[in-house]
């Protein structure tokens, strides 16, 4: 190859990947530049986070058989034969999923394994050396990593303490904090966090690569990509079907168009159904207090309307997602909350999944997934535990009916368009976007009459998101189940909802109607207007 | 082909091939195989059980289980129990079962109570838990239980209570014999207490596939999925912990049964970790365990505990146990140090 090698960093050639059998990539060759950001897009499974976990030489790569063509750094062919190496190459990955020490604190997080690159951390980014490792210049150092990345983030929290978009900066901080970082990986970086923290990771991304360092960067938010990549790759069921650099002034339907093989339109369709009764309050929330790290909630009084869909907005941290939580007796909480008029004990998850409550929560690796189970597990685990469904009696025993829980299964895997090899693969294996989809399905197959869902649309693609909107849409009006949803992103929720109530400061800013103005909401969520006016 | 080792696992490869070597030179070291063979069904018959009542701890989340000689010691407490009634038969094997049983459950949800205070070091805490109670026992061995049966006794005037009491008077070997039967002139079939083995596995794999073994699983295999689902997950432990301890003690007495004396003092200690490595041999990790694990790890770990130091033996000294302790502790250190997705 000839081109201007000078700065070329990073090189793939024919790489692919079979899974058992199951190809996810195939013939995959670009090259990458110093200081340049790539970004990598693709469908929910198109094998984006799989190239990465290549390049990264991860466990899962490797115990599964390893992978074809080549990769070279500097025109040296790669040989990693753990992460541990790529480190060592000055590769960095932030991870689709946290890799942190929840009893750590940030420091020591970001610290960690430290003796990986001896004598310096904070060195080429910040030109400081660090002989020893004593508490004091770890937090000074650590300190200095946030400071760089621009984020409001206190060292000494400990990790399970935090927010989940703080979790991500952490995780951003302790690559970024390596000595010598050539190529810097992150997998979706921006799917946890808010608009306006993704905008400080954004700006942190464009200061890293100005300082030579080569990003890959995948989002599925797609003008994230068009805004701070140089170039973009783009990934159709494991095939590499663009590769456009930032002259070629693609935009985000290009991007989408490119990506599912047609033209994706965005529709948002107008609203079928009329709420029957306006004055049918299905649940009465006074006075809510919840005390959920990063997401405190005060003092949250809310009526929901039988039949609505109702969206939940606020900045990060403000306590929207400690709503829910509280609700659902995931967090502690205090308060009187009432359902079809009648009080009912919160602390309890049980007592409110017996009330036909359910909840689509945002933490998918903790609450939401058996990952070593298989998605027919998953899906069904909670209507079998809750609503005793898929039991069937064997000669006076009550026992577990594999074959229907594997036929729900199926039925979900179909209509949410989950990619998967059978209703019996590992969670584990699935990619991110997907795993996402299963727990939407477990929620509605608890057939609930009031539905929460935290961030439904985090981490999947710009198809399935309409799809899971749809799904979310339909399933409301079809079915008249109320809906709660709680988002970062307003216009997702401005599209779909028919209220929207602005939490700041853990207490109900306002509720406006989705069609009221931007500016209005902009106001609340800055917590400058205390007008409150139902729909 | 690595592919399908992989799945089968390279600590099960080796150690299959290895009893398949052993036995085949069997007749080289001059060891007739049938007493071989008799021997390693005895012994599989023998530990079945015992190592089956790890499953619930494991799938519930609670880690290997080394407060086995917990049940261990209910075991050995309903064994003399019967004794002392001069129960006999299968009455009195049904009466030590009964009294174990009760015995065990009292201490199972003692500590169950305890590993749910200490969640996350349950294997440091449950080794702990198994000394201070066998020690405990030693007491009660010696002085505390008001005894007088003559074959518990120690005969010339002492007192305390024998460290081997033998159950010939009692109920030896009444699984065993129950359908009996021998291939040639050696080889002796247990059927009884193969059939009980089975039985025993059967209802464990009837539990897994009821809503509360469904539930079990899930909250050791996630808690906070589980807790979401609202699943009692502490109540889960609980219960697993109950049903190891209960489990063993019922499987203590089959094997007392088998070896025809009881055994008291410190020996339940020694059977702690050989339980705990035949279920990682078979294929268990911490937190998943299943009943071929547990069949095919008996199978393997008393295998070659038998065969090995018979072979062995030949050319040198009594190396019976020294082998044992090295796979025992070998497989356990292979299981603790072995990535685990979490
Ligand atoms: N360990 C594994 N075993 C089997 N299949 C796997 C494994 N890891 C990934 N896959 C499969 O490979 C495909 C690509 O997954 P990958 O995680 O790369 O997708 P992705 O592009 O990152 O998607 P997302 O946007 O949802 O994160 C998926 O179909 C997935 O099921
Ligand atoms: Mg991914």
């Amino acid at each position: 190859m000839n081109m201007d090698t000078d700065n070329s960093v990073l090189r793939f050639e024919n790489v692919g990947k079979s899974f058992f059998g199951n190809r996810v990539l195939k013939d995959i060759s670009f090259s990458l530049d110093k200081g340049h950001i790539l970004g990598l897009v693709g469908e929910n499974g198109a094998g984006k986070s799989t190239m990465m976990k290549i390049l990264f030489s991860m466990d899962d790569i490797r115990d599964t058989g390893g992978f074809e063509g080549a990769i070279y750094l500097d025109d040296k062919k790669l040989n990693f034969s753990n992460p541990m190496d790529a480190i060592n190459a000055g590769i960095g990955m932030v991870h689709q999923e946290f890799s942190l020490i929840p009893g750590f604190t940030a420091t020591e997080n970001i610290l960690l394994n430290r003796e990986f690159t001896k004598k310096s951390v904070v060195s080429t980014v910040l030109g400081k050396k660090l002989s020893t490792l004593d508490r004091h210049k770890m937090n000074l150092s650590a300190k200095e990593v946030i400071e760089l990345l621009g984020v409001n983030l206190e060292p000494d929290m400990l990790v399970s303490d935090m927010p989940v978009g703080h979790k991500q900066f952490v995780e951003i901080a302790r690559e970024v904090n390596r000595e010598k970082v050539r190529v810097l990986i992150f997998d979706e970086p921006t799917a946890v966090l808010t608009e306006s923290e993704a905008e400080i990771l954004l700006k942190a991304l464009r200061k890293l690569a100005d300082r030579g360092v080569a990003i890959i960067f995948i989002s599925h938010r797609l003008h994230e990509i068009v805004d701070i990549c140089d170039s973009v790759l783009v990934l159709r069921d494991g095939e590499l079907v663009k590769n456009v650099t930032k002259e070629e002034n693609y935009t985000v339907q290009d991007l989408a168009k490119w990506m599912v093989g047609r033209n994706v339109e965005n529709k948002s369709s107008a609203r079928k159904k009329v709420l029957e009764n306006e004055n049918d309050i299905v649940m009465e929330i006074k006075n809510l207090w919840v005390n959920m790290a990063g997401e405190l909630v005060d003092d949250v009084s809310l009526s929901i309307k039988r039949g609505e869909f109702l969206g939940i907005g606020g900045l990060a941290g403000q306590g929207k997602l400690g709503i829910p939580n509280g609700i659902m007796g995931l967090a502690e909480a205090g308060g009187a909350v009432t359902f079809n008029g009648r009080q009912f004990a919160l602390n309890a998850p049980k007592t409110a999944l017996d009330l036909k409550l359910a909840f689509v929560s945002e933490d998918r690796r903790g609450f939401g997934l058996l990952l070593d189970e298989p998605i027919y597990w998953n899906v069904t685990f909670s209507a079998m535990q809750v609503m005793n469904k898929y039991l069937k009696r064997y000669v006076g025993l009550r026992l577990r009916d594999d074959k229907e829980m594997r036929q729900t299964a199926q039925k979900y895997i179909d209509s949410l368009e989950i990619r998967c090899v059978s209703e019996k693969q590992k969670v584990r294996e699935l990619s991110g976007g997907n795993q996402q989809k299963i727990c939407l399905a477990r929620a509605f197959d608890l057939e609930p009459e009031v539905l929460f869902v935290s961030e439904p649309t985090r981490g999947i693609d710009i198809g399935a998101k309409s799809l899971v909107l749809q799904a979310l849409r339909r399933y409301n009006e079809e079915n008249g189940v109320t809906i709660v949803m709680v988002s970062s992103e307003l216009e997702e929720l401005r599209s779909i909802c028919d209220r929207i109530a602005i939490i700041s400061d853990g207490k109900v800013a306002g509720i406006l109607n989705s069609s009221e103005a931007s500016e209005k909401f902009g106001l609340l969520m800055a917590g400058l207007s205390a007008e409150k006016e139902g729909a | 082909m690595t592919a399908a080792i992989k799945k089968i696992g390279w600590p099960r490869m080796i150690i299959s091939v290895f009893l398949l070597a052993l036995f085949i030179s069997c007749p080289f070291a001059g060891v007739n195989y049938q007493f071989a063979i008799t021997d390693v069904i005895g012994r599989f018959g023998m530990n079945l059980v015992l190592i089956l009542s790890l499953v619930p701890m494991i799938q519930a989340g609670c880690g290997l289980n080394f407060g086995v000689p917990l049940g261990i010691v209910s075991g050995a407490f309903g064994a003399v129990c019967s004794i002392e009634l001069n129960a006999t038969g299968l009455f009195g094997i049904f009466t030590a079962m009964v009294i174990a049983c009760a015995f065990a459950f009292v201490i199972g949800f003692l500590y169950g109570f305890i590993l749910n205070r200490i969640k996350g070091d349950e294997m440091i805490i449950s080794t702990y838990c198994s000394f201070a109670f066998v020690g405990f026992m030693c007491m009660a061995w010696v002085r505390l239980l008001p005894f007088k049966n003559a074959i518990l006794i120690y005969g010339y005037g002492g007192n305390g209570m024998r460290p081997q009491v033998p159950l010939s008077e009692n109920w030896a070997q009444i699984l065993d014999k129950f359908l009996h039967f021998k291939i040639g002139p050696i080889i002796e079939v247990p059927v009884g207490m193969l059939l009980f083995g089975a039985l025993c596995c059967f209802c464990m794999w009837l539990f897994f596939r009821s809503k509360l073994g469904t539930a079990m699983t899930a909250a050791g295999s996630n808690p906070e999925y589980a807790r979401a689902a609202g699943v009692n997950v502490d109540k889960m432990r609980l219960v697993s912990v109950v049903m190891s301890t209960t489990i063993a003690a019922i499987g203590m007495i089959v094997y007392y049964q088998h070896y025809t004396f009881v055994q008291l003092y410190m020996t339940p200690m020694n059977l702690m970790l050989p339980t705990v490595a035949a279920v990682l041999i078979g294929g268990a990790a911490l937190r998943k365990a299943t009943i071929p694990n547990v069949i095919i790890g008996t199978f393997l770990y008393q295998g070659i505990t038998t065969v090995g130091p018979m072979v062995a033996g030949s050319a040198f000294a009594d190396i019976a146990d020294a082998l044992r302790l090295v796979i025992s502790n070998g497989m356990i250190l292979y299981a603790l140090t072995r990535k685990e997705h979490r």
